[in-house]
């Protein structure tokens, strides 16, 4: 099929950015999207132009590197994977595909199409773990049961691969679904409550330092994310949120 | 050709372990805060050394290449992580996995090693639930464990099809704790270019700011490389595109022996390649084989008829399918360790039996195990005669319910419904047994510079067991490294901060620069991705699932050829003092391209089939590899001389007090 692409080029954090053309000819359905940029990447390299830097690393979504808004739409139009997993058969011929880095004040740009999140690590800082020391000599594995439905929920939550799409869907920029997924994770489990309420204080108040916007409930980190996290996350969020600040 | 030391400790097998830690030096808590640790590498073992380093109180620096710790590619494993814990009460113990190790990697890894892994890998799952990671659990609140390759047990802990994320999550979450403690100083999106040794030690790195293209330099008391596998020099791997053997390579090149380069895993079960433009593999899980059958058709012309698309694979009767790992291999049936049943593949495929176009692929089919799982669910539920259409929706329920995001991965690349219709598989490459020589401690020939993980080649011999590569990285990380390193480190409480304007840190710096502005100065006629395909396909073609003397002979040939070509005429775009990623490319392919040749000599020099190593020349008349324990039963150690042609071997002659060395069978 043949492709109009129009990718926003930047050269580095205090540059001005612009959208510039990229015809591209012969992509088959098959390819990956990322296979389409090395493609086009090539082509460039053989005209000794610079190349388009964009992250990946994984390309089976999970590492969550990869962070393409594409027509407007973190990780693209398909609903439930990451940019690297969207092929193009998604598309079809003569299609103009716009394609920007997450756009975010917590994700500043760093070249082209890669954002710096390292906000994200930075609420994790804040107390996304238990405190326990890594020495083994905890009690046995089985010494805790603990209900299944809650330990899959748990999981469910701790799914999430810190792509930020949630962010960049957001009109707010918020950081809700992600910060929520993390204190969702250990509030479900009872080797996570015994510091619940420092826990979420404290990522909370780091979200905030880092420039990350407000909820307003409109649920499309929820419908962006590729891993499907629940917006009952920032539900129980604001419940453990409540509950900590009463506590003080 | 010298012999090697692996400093095994002596004594009863059980009793090695906890006899060594009684007798190392240890480091009183107050000086440990005046030693620096360096770790390169924050997958599960570079995460969890990091973390349970600074938890002890040493200073601990961290360098990742991708843009946070928790991207790493141990992100990536799917199916589990082994211990043997014996929570199945079927007949598991730590002798078991230690067995089942030593055996499924073909004789050809070290005793004492493997079985301090079995020790304390139960631990593991202990220290990990502790932390919060969310393993898979029963109705009765307790884990719950299932069965990989090579074992007659079931001692696989797992989440869904995402343990490595979720392990790897708990391994960052621990070092987050520590950098917020501000004992762990991160330095994502840098990548190491060199190590220092001062004195015959290891004592810093040379570090690129991929962002801004700085050269820093970094000094410690001590260096760990966990940075992982080199598997990406055959370009086509089921590694992430970033992953790489730069600080291991350089590593070797200061003198650290690379052992067992040749010893490489080709995993049976992953996505076929659709076409040139593949830029990576995906694996399917190996706990799939738990219930999915292996199967092509018996007959030539069907197999043509599928290719051609003129015959689907469900309307093939049963008695036109070979279950072929089943017919050979009644014991252990599809699971097989993973050498076995990708050669196994590749001769159904190479006799004509391929099912995708290409004819490289065969399916995996769950059709038996919807079955057989909807009529259990049928009958659990109350509903005593089920009808066909039931029993398939609630036998699919429970295959979504236990695999369910590899057959949407699987859906989402292939565009088929792996419910409905058989996945088709193919053996890709997926791990290196082979890595720098450590010791009993994990040290390396370089006094000061440790290797955890995939970094280094210590536990898996010839072939490595599915969930096994998870259970390593977090032993090494979290329970043997942060014991030995302290016998190294006892004895510079005194030292006092390392200066990294020593005059070995100007030499390092000045390599680096002389080799990055050659990399920037060639003639530009092909890209980096041009020469990294080349090689790959040398390394498939010639260095694969099957090796003979011949093509070794033409692969060393050809990829001397190519990296000659490669400095003369690469293309690298763009400036060096600038985020660059054709420049980071570059360093990678340039490190492959020497790396590749070693590879092609080590497999040359190893005159038998073992494992994964598999010499066409040396097998049985049913073609199962024919070890050769008489003049084979040693480690390789190769010794950098300048060129990988030079490179010169050493042996460590791999001693059984425990175990008796047999043909493997898993018939």
């Amino acid at each position: 099929m043949k492709l109009l692409l129009k990718i926003w080029r930047q050269k580095d954090a205090s540059s001005k950015g612009k959208i510039v053309d990229y015809p591209l000819n012969d992509i088959e359905g098959d390819m990956s999207f990322l296979e389409m940029l090395d493609i086009l990447n090539e082509d460039l390299i053989q005209k000794g132009e610079e190349p388009i830097e964009f992250d990946h690393d994984c390309r089976e979504g999970i590492c969550g590197t990869c962070s393409l808004q594409i027509n407007g739409r973190p990780h693209g139009p398909d609903r439930l994977i990451t940019v690297c997993q969207l092929h193009m058969r998604s598309f079809k011929d003569g299609d103009t595909i716009v394609i920007e880095p997450f756009r975010a004040k917590a994700f500043p740009v760093i070249k082209d199409l890669i954002v710096d999140r390292t906000s994200f690590d930075r609420i994790q800082q804040a107390g996304g773990y238990i405190s326990v020391n890594t020495s083994g000599h905890t009690v046995d594995a089985n010494a805790i049961p603990i209900e299944k439905q809650k330990a899959d929920d748990s999981f469910y939550a701790a799914a999430c691969i810190g792509c930020g799409a949630c962010v960049a869907a957001c009109k707010n920029a918020s950081a809700m679904l992600f910060t929520s997924a993390k204190v969702s994770q250990f509030a479900l489990l009872p080797q996570g409550r015994i510091e619940a309420t420092e826990r979420v204080q404290n990522m909370v108040r780091q979200m905030d330092l880092e420039g990350f916007g407000n909820c307003t409930n409109t649920g499309a980190c929820e419908i962006e994310c590729p891993k499907g996290i629940s917006l009952e996350n920032i539900a129980r969020m604001n419940r453990e949120y409540l509950s900590a600040s009463m506590k003080g | 050709m010298g012999t090697l030391d692996s400093k095994a400790p002596s004594g009863p097998l059980a009793e090695k372990w906890t006899n060594h830690k009684n007798k190392i030096d240890l480091v009183n808590p107050a000086n440990k805060r005046n030693i620096d640790i360096i770790v390169v590498g924050t997958g599960l073992a570079g995460g969890s050394a990091a973390a349970t380093l600074a938890e002890l109180g040493y200073n601990v620096k961290t360098f990742c290449y991708q843009d946070s710790p928790r991207r790493a590619h141990s992100i990536a494993a799917q199916g589990g992580i082994n211990a043997s814990k014996n929570y199945q009460g079927d007949g598991d113990s730590d002798y078991r996995l230690f067995y089942d190790t030593i055996k499924g990697g073909d004789y050809r890894s070290r005793e004492a090693n493997v079985y301090r892994l079995a020790e304390v890998s139960g631990n593991i799952i202990d220290q990990c639930v502790a932390q919060g990671v969310p393993f898979a659990r029963e109705y009765g609140g307790l884990l719950d464990n299932r069965s990989f390759g090579g074992v007659l047990v079931s001692r696989t802990f797992y989440a869904k099809g995402q343990t490595g994320q979720q392990l790897l999550l708990g391994a960052y979450a621990a070092m987050n704790r520590q950098i917020q403690r501000g004992k762990i100083k991160s330095y994502t999106r840098h990548e190491m270019l060199d190590l220092v040794i001062i004195d015959g030690k290891a004592r810093g790195i040379i570090a690129r700011d991929l962002v801004t293209g700085e050269i820093e330099r970094h000094s410690a008391h001590a260096v760990v490389i966990a940075s992982g596998g080199y598997g990406n020099l055959f370009f086509l791997s089921t590694y992430c595109m970033g992953a790489n053997v730069m600080a291991a390579w350089r590593t070797h090149k200061r003198g650290a022996f690379f052992a067992n380069p040749c010893f490489t895993q080709i995993h049976p079960t992953c996505i076929p390649v659709s076409g040139d433009h593949q830029s990576k593999l995906t694996l399917m899980s190996e706990s799939l084989r738990n219930d999915g059958r292996i199967w092509v058709p018996k007959k030539l012309e069907d197999a043509q008829a599928i290719r051609e698309g003129k015959l689907k694979p469900t309307e093939l009767a049963e008695e036109d399918r070979d279950y072929y790992l089943e017919r050979r291999y009644p014991a252990f049936g599809n699971l097989v360790p993973r050498d076995v049943a990708s050669r196994a593949a590749k001769e159904r495929c190479d006799a004509g039996y391929g099912v995708n176009k290409t004819g490289e692929a065969v399916y995996l089919d769950f059709a038996a195990a919807i079955n057989r799982y909807g009529t259990e669910k049928a009958y659990t539920s109350g509903i005593k005669d089920p009808d066909a259409t039931t029993v398939r929706k609630l036998g699919e329920e429970v295959i979504e319910n236990k695999y369910g995001n590899l057959f949407q991965m699987y859906q989402k690349i292939v565009d088929e419904n792996p419910y409905k219709t058989p996945m088709m598989i193919y053996p890709a490459v997926h791990y290196t047994m082979g890595g720098l020589w450590v010791d009993y401690n994990l040290q390396t020939t370089i006094p000061g510079c440790y290797a955890a993980g995939e970094a280094n080649f210590s536990d898996h011999g010839a072939n490595r067991l599915g969930a096994s590569a998870l259970m390593q990285g977090l032993a090494d990380g979290y329970f043997v490294l942060p014991y030995t390193i302290g016998d190294f480190l006892a004895d510079d409480i005194r030292t006092g901060t390392i200066p990294t304007d020593a005059p070995e840190f100007d030499k390092a710096e000045k390599d680096v620069n002389d080799k990055i502005a050659r990399l920037m100065s060639g003639k530009g006629l092909h890209s980096v991705d041009y020469y990294h395909k080349k090689l790959g396909k040398i390394m498939w073609d010639k260095c694969g699932m099957s090796r003979n003397a011949t093509d070794l002979k033409d692969a060393i040939k050809e990829i001397a050829e190519l990296r000659i070509d490669f400095w003369e005429n690469v293309n690298v775009t763009g400036s060096a003092d600038s985020k660059n990623q054709e420049l980071e490319k570059a360093g990678r392919v340039a490190d492959f391209l020497e790396i590749g040749e070693l590879f092609a000599k080590d497999a040359l020099e190893r005159n038998e089939s073992c494992g994964g190593h598999f010499r066409e020349e040396y097998q049985t008349p049913e073609g199962e590899a024919l070890r050769d324990d008489k003049n084979y039963k040693f480690v390789s150690a190769w010794e950098y001389k300048g060129e990988p042609k030079d490179a010169v071997l050493h042996k460590e002659d791999l001693v059984y007090e425990n175990i008796e060395v047999k043909t493997r069978s898993y018939k």
